[in-house]
């Protein structure tokens, strides 16, 4: 495969490449609804994703793990092109959404960030009220025509995101009065709410605490049956509870990929164990 | 409820959704970008018209035209007993008129014409030659100086031939003289070092701006004397040892205020307290030094505690761990750390006060000084305060004058701005 | 010159109390300092500074106030020819004795007879009491120099904490600086005040703030004070508040898009090119903006305007032509826009440090939602940042009405109630220039109406940055 291993031939040991082919070996069957190649990305000089190659399967729970500095963001962010919005960020290789290279010149980020959205680490609401963060994709995307259209739309997602409930009766106080669990799951309602095909998540749960954890979880299982969801985490347990295929990535190497139980009982490759059973990372 | 469907947007209505609007936002996008675009060229554009402008009108003052003409001193014209009684003007005059092959008529009309465009300044000189050795009577002296303005005005092409006659300054006549001097050789241009050895004066052609920098040296060394060392400490005690309660907010608070109360009032301030309480000398650098030194005290005191707060902690721990006092730590480790910042903050606020205006103009500073001032507290001008005197001259020479006053003035600023980036480049630490 | 003799000597008293102190500390120990409560050189600067600091204050108080102390002494037991006189023509007296006294020159007035023999006794009597003031302080400095030493000196002892009292002394210093903050504000307040309750007693404050009519010429003689003085002060808060909406409406814009552009959308190459060049903005004096509005905008707009005028000039707005064909160098729009460009990095820098502290993370989650950067802008980063943008534009404001330079030189001098840009109007601060410039008899109502317009002036402006500078804390604390 790609040549330019080479010059960083002293950067990984392990001839990762093969790992690679592997990986497409134990892609599932199924609706592949993401397809990167050979992704290599570079912050200025360095570079930060080496090749990587990954196929992810559509309604289902795929992980990225890895410590921390691995790649797992970067991958991540160049899905909806986000890398764009780096200074100095360069993308190379080719992803695929339903068969479409989102790296063409014809693809319009602003069309893909509709079609791929994204929950990020810190929860984010913007400073205005609940309903104008929910309201906010609709507006900006024009997808509604009508208030009571707009209204029904903001009730709908606040309700798959389990929200409603909590927030029904202050919809227009400031969405940053919530909690930073409610925070992140308004978080979550604004990013369903122009119904994207794909929901990237960005380590979701890690500043929320375990029961807001628990509750977001819950929500990632029950919207994986519309949405194809691609989510980062630090957290190994929270890997093999929510996903159903898992991704391992080391120093911007995708190490090992396939179904999240079998990564976890018996995984084919020496550093997904280590990393696993704890000896680093 | 979970399986509720969005009313509109059903997966593949998205795309469409979407890109139906597209080239609207895009459009929308552009047009925002171009706003910004012609905002940053805008402002960009006003600087290069101003500086350009200032330099075009400034440059000429640069260049002389120095006038140079042998004088037969006649003892009949010059009573030996009264030496200053003597019109040595006219001297001059009908020596250029000599030279010019002309002859004055009884009403002295012509040397009337010729006295308009050299410059009073060479009866001047001829006069100090004969104090200071009588002995030249009789004979023939040399003496150099520089042209009217006006003249100095039609050599830069400022005064134009093809301007009716009536409407412009000089006669043809005198146009005609000036181009006949310039072809003998007798008008030489060169570089107007007198712009920056002479003082201010009456005549354009004879004022310069030493007496400005001088003062506004005076000046900047009183208001680096007071503000510097005093907002430094007062930082310091605010940032290292204060305790924090309502004194110290109030301090604070106060200082963040001070920064910003219009200049002029700090006019007012020293007009009151200095000159009317304290009696100390009006149109003087050390009042002007003193009114400045407030002023620049908030920001001086603002940089100093930003460079202290820039500070890592475990330096101060690092001190006190070894058993130093407070006071030990602050100076011998803090301070001299925070040095570079400290001094870049006080160079910055030194050169904001050179160029300050209005508050002086309070204090009497805007008095004529036409020497070089002696002391701190006798009377002086300084750079920008006689940019305004001159601005509000009608005399055209002035004006190019006022320009290159500011050329001078922004030369300071530069030099000190520099000097600034250079101590923040050449010590600057991060931590 | 005396001052600095003594200064010189006492300096060279501390060195010297210094190296005495230090000996005497080293020597108490039996030469090993370690032994010492505290280094040798604390010693020594504990006895330098009660040596130096107590005489040297003294020496500075007598220059700063000896001259007025003599003045005060001199005017004791008035001979009776003096006392004839009107109290205006004493003060002339008391100045001339005095100058006389110095070698100075005194004013024209002649003196005859008796008045002349008081005089010269006068002059002598000044001469008098200066030698007697300056010597008298002399000594008293002597004295106090050689009592600090001889009070420090035999303290100095193994035991003795001299590290703590000298950084006593050094806090104390600290304390005294920063108060100085504190007491330039209240200098500021207490000066403005009392300058302004004297004016307002000869006009009063209604009358000063809502009169319509300002023409301070009239009331010169001192009997005509509160009669015929046109102190109504509103033309001038009419013509600061036109010419700093111009300025605003040109900084405004071009700052907050300027900064926009710089903080959203530039490569860090177009920053840190434009961001000193935009200082070097920042940094040019006003009186230089003042010079370029009075010479090359003024006539520029001037031209522009006539030449309008000269085409509208027969047609259907004949009357608005001829309008145009009289508009003069010192119009409000002239000097408001020279001032907005002022205003522009100032604005700029401040909406750019208010638009950097709004958390990228917003911005992420605007631009993944598919959003453009203007929407971005427009729909999340500016209205997270308004509070901190309005306070740059309340400060921006606050400068450009407390702005002198560009007005003075650039708009004009009457007093005229006018919102029309086109029209010359005077501001706060061209009016406490015109007052204070030029030599006036400082109690005259004119010259005290200027501290009525400063304190007016600091007041509003005090007020717009209170509130701007706790709008700004609050929204950094909010995002910190």
């Amino acid at each position: 495969m790609p040549s330019q291993r080479d010059d960083v031939a002293a950067h990984a040991e392990a001839p990762v490449h093969i790992a690679v082919d592997r990986v497409h070996a134990a892609a599932p069957v199924g609706g592949i609804k993401i397809r990167a190649r050979d992704v290599n990305v570079f912050y200025g000089e360095k570079q930060a994703l080496f090749d990587v190659g990954l196929d992810v399967p559509e309604r289902a729970v795929t992980a990225l793990i890895g410590p921390s500095g691995c790649g797992k963001s970067t991958f991540l962010r160049s899905i909806n092109r986000m890398n764009d919005t780096i200074p100095g960020c360069k993308v190379k290789g080719r992803i695929e959404l339903d068969g479409e290279d989102i790296n063409d010149r014809s693809i319009d980020p602003v069309v893909l960030r509709a079609r791929v959205g994204m929950v990020f680490q810190k929860p984010n609401p913007f400073p205005k009220t609940i309903f104008e963060n929910v309201a906010y994709g609709a507006r900006i995307h024009g997808l509604t025509t009508s208030k009571s259209e707009l209204e029904a739309l903001v009730e709908t997602s606040l309700k798959k995101a389990g929200l409603w409930g909590e927030v029904a009766d202050r919809l227009h106080q400031p969405g940053t009065g919530l909690s930073g669990g409610q925070q992140q799951r308004l978080v979550i309602a604004r990013a369903v709410a122009i119904r994207p095909q794909v929901l990237l998540m960005d380590e979701p749960c890690s500043a929320l605490d375990p029961i807001s954890t628990l509750k977001v979880e819950e929500l990632i299982n029950e919207l994986k049956k519309e949405f194809t969801i691609v989510i980062v985490t630090h957290n190994m347990q929270q890997a093999a509870r929510v996903s159903d295929y898992t991704a391992f990535m080391y120093v911007g190497d995708l190490i090992e990929f396939g179904n999240t139980d079998k990564l976890f009982t018996k995984p084919s490759m020496k550093q997904t164990e280590d990393y696993i059973t704890g000896k680093y990372g | 409820m979970t399986d509720a469907t969005l009313p509109t947007a059903a997966a593949t209505d998205l795309r469409r959704l979407v890109e139906a609007r597209l080239k609207r936002r895009h459009a929308q996008e552009r047009r925002f970008r171009l706003y910004g675009r012609i905002a940053i060229i805008v402002a960009l554009s006003f600087l290069a018209v101003l500086l350009g402008r200032i330099v075009h009108q400034g440059y000429t003052t640069f260049i002389d035209n120095q006038i140079g003409v042998s004088v037969y001193l006649d003892p009949a014209k010059i009573d030996r007993t009264d030496i200053g009684g003597a019109n040595y003007d006219q001297m001059v005059a009908e020596s250029l008129l000599t030279k010019l092959g002309e002859t004055d008529d009884e009403y002295g009309e012509k040397s009337g014409k010729i006295l308009e465009i050299m410059s009073n300044d060479l009866g001047f000189q001829l006069l100090k030659q004969v104090r200071a050795d009588p002995s030249v009577i009789g004979k023939r002296v040399t003496v150099t100086g520089p042209v009217k303005s006006d003249a100095s005005l039609y050599y830069k092409g400022e005064i134009k031939r093809s301007t009716p006659q009536d409407s412009r300054k000089l006669d043809d006549q005198q146009l005609d003289w000036l181009d006949e001097l310039k072809a003998a050789g007798a008008i030489k241009s060169g570089f107007n070092f007198g712009f920056l050895t002479r003082s201010d004066s009456t005549e354009p052609e004879q004022a310069g701006v030493l007496g400005a920098i001088v003062g506004s040296l005076m000046m900047l060394f009183v208001t680096a004397f007071l503000a510097v060392p005093i907002g430094v400490l007062a930082a310091t005690y605010l940032e290292e040892f204060a305790p924090k309660n309502r004194w110290t907010d109030i301090i604070e608070v106060n200082i963040n205020n001070l920064a910003a109360v219009p200049s002029i009032v700090y006019g007012l301030l020293g007009l009151a307290v200095f000159i009317n309480w304290l009696a100390v000398p009006r149109s003087s650098p050390l009042v002007g030094g003193l009114v400045l030194a407030l002023m620049a005290l908030p920001t001086v005191i603002i940089a100093t505690r930003s460079a202290l707060k820039a500070v890592p902690p475990s330096i101060r721990e690092a001190a006190l761990g070894v058993g130093a006092s407070r006071t030990q730590t602050v100076f011998h480790h803090v301070l001299p750390l925070a040095m570079p910042g400290v001094m870049t903050g006080a160079i910055l606020s030194l050169a904001h006060a050179l160029g300050e205006t209005a508050p002086l103009l309070m204090i009497g500073m805007v008095s004529f000084v036409p020497g070089v001032p002696e002391s701190l507290t006798g009377s002086a001008t300084v750079l920008p305060v006689q940019v305004f005197i001159w601005e509000t001259a009608s005399e055209r020479g002035f004006h190019e004058r006022t320009a290159a006053a500011i050329i001078v003035l922004l030369v300071f600023m530069i030099v000190m701005n520099l000097t600034a980036i250079l101590v923040r480049r050449r010590f600057e630490r991060r931590w | 010159m005396l001052t600095w003799l003594a200064l010189a000597a006492l300096t060279l008293f501390s060195i010297a109390a210094y190296m005495a102190a230090r000996r005497r500390a080293v020597a108490t120990a039996g030469g090993k300092t370690a032994g010492l409560h505290s280094l040798p050189g604390y010693h020594g600067a504990y006895a330098a500074l009660w040596a130096g600091v107590p005489a040297a204050l003294l020496v500075l108080m007598i220059a700063m106030f000896g001259g007025r102390l003599e003045a005060g002494l001199l005017r004791l037991d008035a001979p009776t020819a003096v006392q004839t006189l009107t109290a205006p023509q004493q003060d002339v007296f008391y100045d001339d004795a005095r100058a006389l006294a110095r070698g100075g020159q005194p004013s024209e007035t002649s003196y005859v007879g008796t008045l002349r023999t008081a005089l010269d006794a006068k002059v002598a009597r000044s001469s008098q009491l200066q030698r007697m003031i300056d010597y008298g302080a002399l000594s008293l400095a002597v004295v106090l120099a050689l009592a600090g030493f001889a009070l420090a000196y035999p303290r100095i002892g193994v035991q003795f904490r001299a590290r703590n009292r000298v950084e006593g002394w050094i806090a104390a210093l600290f304390v005294i600086c920063s108060v100085t903050a504190v007491l330039t504000t209240v200098g500021i307040v207490a000066s403005l005040v009392w300058e302004s309750w004297r004016f307002f007693q000869a006009v009063p404050p209604l009358q000063f703030l809502f009169g319509t009519e300002w023409d301070p010429q009239i009331a010169m003689r001192t009997d005509q004070y509160a009669t015929s003085g046109a102190f109504g002060a509103v033309p001038l808060f009419v013509g600061t508040f036109l010419i700093m909406i111009i300025a605003m409406a040109v900084a405004a814009p071009i700052g907050l898009f300027s900064a926009i552009y710089l903080s959203e959308y530039a490569s860090p190459w177009t920053r840190s090119v434009v961001k000193p060049m935009l200082e070097i903005l920042a940094g040019v004096p006003t009186v230089v903006y003042g010079f370029f509005a009075a010479l090359t905008v003024g006539p520029l707009f001037r031209g522009f305007f006539n030449w309008i005028g000269g085409m509208l000039v027969g047609g259907p707005m004949d009357g608005f032509g001829l309008y145009l064909m009289q508009v003069q160098n010192q119009m409000a729009l002239v000097a408001g826009a020279v001032m907005g460009i002022m205003l522009i990095p100032f604005v700029s820098s401040l909406s750019d440090d208010i638009i950097n502290a709004v958390p990228q993370s917003l911005r992420d989650g605007s631009l993944a939602m598919g959003a453009t950067r203007s929407e971005t802008v427009k729909k999340v980063v500016l209205p997270a940042a308004l509070p901190g943008i309005m306070a740059a534009l309340l400060l921006a404001i606050s400068r450009a009405v407390g702005e002198t330079m560009i007005v003075t030189m650039a708009a004009g001098l009457q007093a005229k109630t006018t919102l029309n840009p086109l029209d010359t109007v005077t501001t706060v601060t061209v009016q406490i220039v015109t007052l204070l410039t030029g030599d006036q008899e400082f109690d005259s109502p004119k010259t005290l109406a200027a501290f009525g317009l400063g304190l007016t002036l600091f007041v509003v402006t005090l007020m717009l940055n209170i509130v701007a500078l706790r709008i700004v804390q609050k929204y950094r604390e909010q995002y910190d």
